[in-house]
């Protein structure tokens, strides 16, 4: 029984893993995109689509990420081509990717499809009760090797020092002569396709079907995520069991008819991203600080 | 001369719109030359050398390199070709350490291990020691500027841009400096300085070529021109120096500060204790001292911006007292404020200057029509601020932001003065504006001051002290001593007193 829940916590969080990683890489670059839910979207109806038109999970998924990341692409054509205000283009993509993959699923809500099925690691798999982490599908061990990358490609690559120098100092990275805003293009691109990623993770692996708004809030979780993380990415991967977990005890505690008002749990992981914003807020230690230059628009001179 | 210069620039022009920044510049340096660019905030300097090292495109001319004729397409073509820069704002990252930061700026691919070492073995060899793996965050300015530096040496460069380095350091860092600098010319580097201190120049250059207006006005030879004579062709009127008329000072106490206490909110801040002074009527008392002995603690303890009446024994003008009241209450009783910081502290830089204004006068009953703002009596107001203080603007009502330091800190100063303060507290009025500016703001306060006003004003700059206070006191470690005429004063006197050392009562 225990097995079983560690199970479904470890799925709810891959997609959080995933679409806040991608955000943490776009955030650490500078900007701030709040449109992870409408990216996340967008990923989730291109992933159900392509799997029933192809029948294969595997096109799906890269279809999810494909989507995801056109749909950054938009926001990347304004907040960056036109450098308009990053929250305000955000929460309209947010809007945008709701409705606009409401509209083209429409025709595919009711129908089903075969998700990606569950790999097995060989012995690790049989190790009592964390042995259900290694009988996971693919994509979750992907999200784990993303995590990874991320981590080794910020803290130990060069390209990664100029991203977090870009996100630190616009002003001194252009001036040092890096392309700023090809930096963040990329970034912003990249964070996409993990959203894209994440959202195809639900009708591909947790819900084998299609709904409106289908993602209920994860991708407003995923950005919470990135501040609980305090933009390193090993963090994400904690916060992200965390918040499953509390969603999932919230389900548990309902099935189990616990004298809680399920409204009440249903709250708790929002509550949960309060409590950790504003105790992060009130530290305001050097290793909590955002990239100084998130969210700020940058004009290159020539 | 024979020799082919190591760099040369040609007729170059560079316009923004219809302002043309610089209007075809002529310019050579010889290895290891000290050239100074002189020039007013505005002159074209920046924009020049930032054409040199390739972060701006020249609209016409041509730049040579050992007589090569080349095209600087962007910093990393200057850098290959030898040419660093040392930046007026440090370029640098505060939250990586000082190694990542040197990495950025290296075109080579070396290991963050192997390029700590040699940044290590480079400062020890140049004697301006740093830690390689310090968050830049954690540095002070001078160290920072010593990151900048070491940057620019690891990549042995033939010509070095330095823009107004001093503009930061304190007198012994700037000392420590030069060093560096004349150890780099004998190796053979060409530094290009830039800075309106002339005092430097005359000690540091051999050369200095002067810009005004975007145009080269001449290159000479700065040994053998005075001071006065360089500030003449910079500010291009001749200058007549302000005199201060003695005698007006009256009997009438107008601002009083006793037994003022404040203890230390952190670490790197100082503990006031026990400062007291009066200002009379027509005086302006000078406050000397090293940066970082109080100066902000005191003059957010006299704006209000930090207030304690337990830990003030009294502070008042004329019969009221101050104690309990937060800034604007204290602009309503008559006090001024000009706090040093213009970018954030005393102006809003992202607003308008009629914004600005209305800053630190709404409370006056002319400024609001039944409650609204009157936008006319504002604009005009500020339109009178603009053209009694000679802020040149790029557009009649421009943001704060789009403002040269120097114009800027003539609005800040030229918006308080107008409210006509019976008591003005200042500090560092002219901290980084041009000559001419600091001409300008230093007239008006004696001004205000000859129609009765009382100025109190922390200053850094000993020159400044002398040229207009009537009387002077040094802040030093939290403790104010007591105040001095300025004729029992000696700048030799006042740097005792900045040192620490104890001067005898007069």
């Amino acid at each position: 029984m225990y097995e079983e829940l560690l199970l479904t916590i470890l799925l709810t969080s891959v997609p959080l893993v995933l679409a806040a990683t991608g955000e943490l890489v776009a955030e650490r670059s500078g900007v701030l995109n709040l449109g992870v839910e409408g990216m996340m979207l967008m990923g989730a109806v291109s992933a159900f689509g392509a799997a029933i038109l192809s029948g294969s999970p595997i096109v799906g998924m890269i279809a999810g990420a494909f989507g995801g990341m056109m749909t950054a692409a938009i926001f990347g054509l304004f907040a960056l081509g036109l450098a308009t205000n990053q929250v305000a283009t955000g929460l309209a993509l947010t809007i945008f990717g709701t409705g606009f993959s409401g509209l083209i699923g429409a025709p595919l809500v009711g129908k089903a499809i075969d998700g990606l099925p569950s790999l097995s690691i060989p012995l690790l798999s049989d190790l009592p009760l964390i042995g259900v982490a290694f009988q996971l599908d693919a994509l979750a061990y992907i999200s784990i090797l993303l995590v990874a990358f991320v981590a080794y490609f910020l803290k130990r690559t060069r390209w990664g020092l100029v991203l977090r120098a870009t996100g630190a100092n616009h002003d001194s990275a252009h001036a040092l002569g890096y392309n700023v805003l090809a930096v963040r293009w990329y970034a912003v691109l990249f964070g996409g396709l993990m959203a894209g990623l994440a959202g195809a993770y639900l009708p591909l692996v947790l819900t084998p079907h299609w709904a409106e708004g289908m993602t209920a809030g994860r991708g407003w979780i995923a950005l919470a995520l990135v501040v609980f993380a305090s933009w390193q990415p090993w963090r994400v991967v904690v916060g992200a069991i965390l918040f499953g977990g509390i969603t999932i005890m919230q389900l548990a505690g309902q099935a189990r008819g616990w004298t809680i008002q399920p409204q009440f749990l249903s709250m708790l992981p929002y509550l949960a991203t309060i409590i950790v914003l504003v105790s992060i807020s009130r530290s305001g230690g050097v290793l909590h600080k955002a990239p100084a230059h998130l969210g700020r628009i940058f004009y290159p001179t020539r | 001369m024979s020799v082919t210069p190591l760099f040369e620039a040609k007729a170059i022009s560079k316009r923004f719109g219809d302002f043309t920044a610089n209007d075809k510049v002529d310019f050579a340096i010889n290895p290891g030359e000290i050239h100074a660019l002189l020039g007013e905030n505005g002159a074209g300097k920046s924009t020049f050398v930032k054409m040199v090292y390739g972060v701006l495109q020249p609209d016409d001319g041509q730049f040579y390199f050992q007589g090569q004729p080349v095209s600087l397409s962007g910093p990393q073509a200057a850098r290959a070709m030898g040419i660093g820069m040392v930046f007026q704002h440090f370029s640098q990252f505060e939250a990586l350490s000082v190694a990542e930061n040197i990495q950025l700026a290296m075109d080579q691919n070396e290991s963050l291990e192997a390029l700590s070492r040699r940044i290590e073995s480079l400062s020890q060899a140049y004697g301006i020691p740093i830690a390689a793996d310090k968050l830049v965050a954690d540095l002070s300015v001078g160290e920072q500027q010593r990151v900048e530096i070491l940057r620019c040496l690891l990549q042995s460069p033939k010509l070095l841009i330095m823009d107004e380095p001093t503009s930061v350091l304190t007198p012994q860092e700037t000392e420590q400096l030069f060093t560096v600098i004349r150890q780099l010319a004998d190796e053979g580097c060409a530094i290009l300085f830039i800075s309106h201190k002339l005092d430097e120049i005359k000690a540091l250059c051999k050369q200095a070529t002067i810009l005004r207006g975007g145009k080269k006005i001449d290159t000479l030879d700065s040994e053998t021109h005075s001071k006065h004579q360089i500030a003449e062709m910079m500010v291009g009127t001749s200058i007549s120096a302000i005199t201060r008329k003695a005698g007006a000072i009256g009997t009438k106490s107008l601002f009083e500060a006793k037994g003022l206490s404040r203890p230390a909110d952190g670490p790197f801040d100082i503990t006031l204790s026990d400062i007291s002074f009066s200002l009379y009527e027509g005086q302006i008392l000078g406050i000397a001292g090293i940066s970082g002995n109080g100066q902000d603690e005191l003059m957010g303890a006299l704006t209000g911006e930090w207030r304690d009446p337990s830990l003030i024994a009294h502070l008042s003008i004329g019969t009221d007292d101050l104690r309990t009241l937060s800034p604007e209450e204290r602009r309503r009783k008559g006090v001024g404020f000009i706090p040093e910081d213009r970018n954030g502290h005393a102006a809003v830089p992202s607003m308008r200057l009629t914004e600005n204004s209305l800053m630190t006068s709404h409370s006056a009953p002319e400024m609001t029509k039944k409650g609204l703002i009157a936008d006319d009596v504002l604009a005009d107001k500020t339109r009178q601020i603009i053209a009694d203080y000679d802020v040149r603007t790029p557009e009649a009502n421009p943001l704060a932001s789009s403002l040269s330091g120097g114009n800027l800190q003539k609005f800040v100063v030229g918006r308080e003065i107008a409210r006509a303060p019976k008591v003005l507290i200042v500090s560092q009025p002219t901290w980084g504006v041009d000559i001419g500016a600091a001409q300008l703001i230093r007239s008006a306060l004696l001004s205000l001051a000859q129609q009765g006003s009382a100025i109190f004003m922390i200053s850094q700059d000993l020159e400044e002290i002398f040229a207009i206070s009537s009387h002077i006191a040094v802040l030093h470690d939290g403790h104010l001593s007591a105040t001095y005429e300025l004729e029992e004063m000696t700048p030799e006197k006042v740097g005792l007193l900045m040192g620490g050392a104890q001067g005898e009562r007069a």
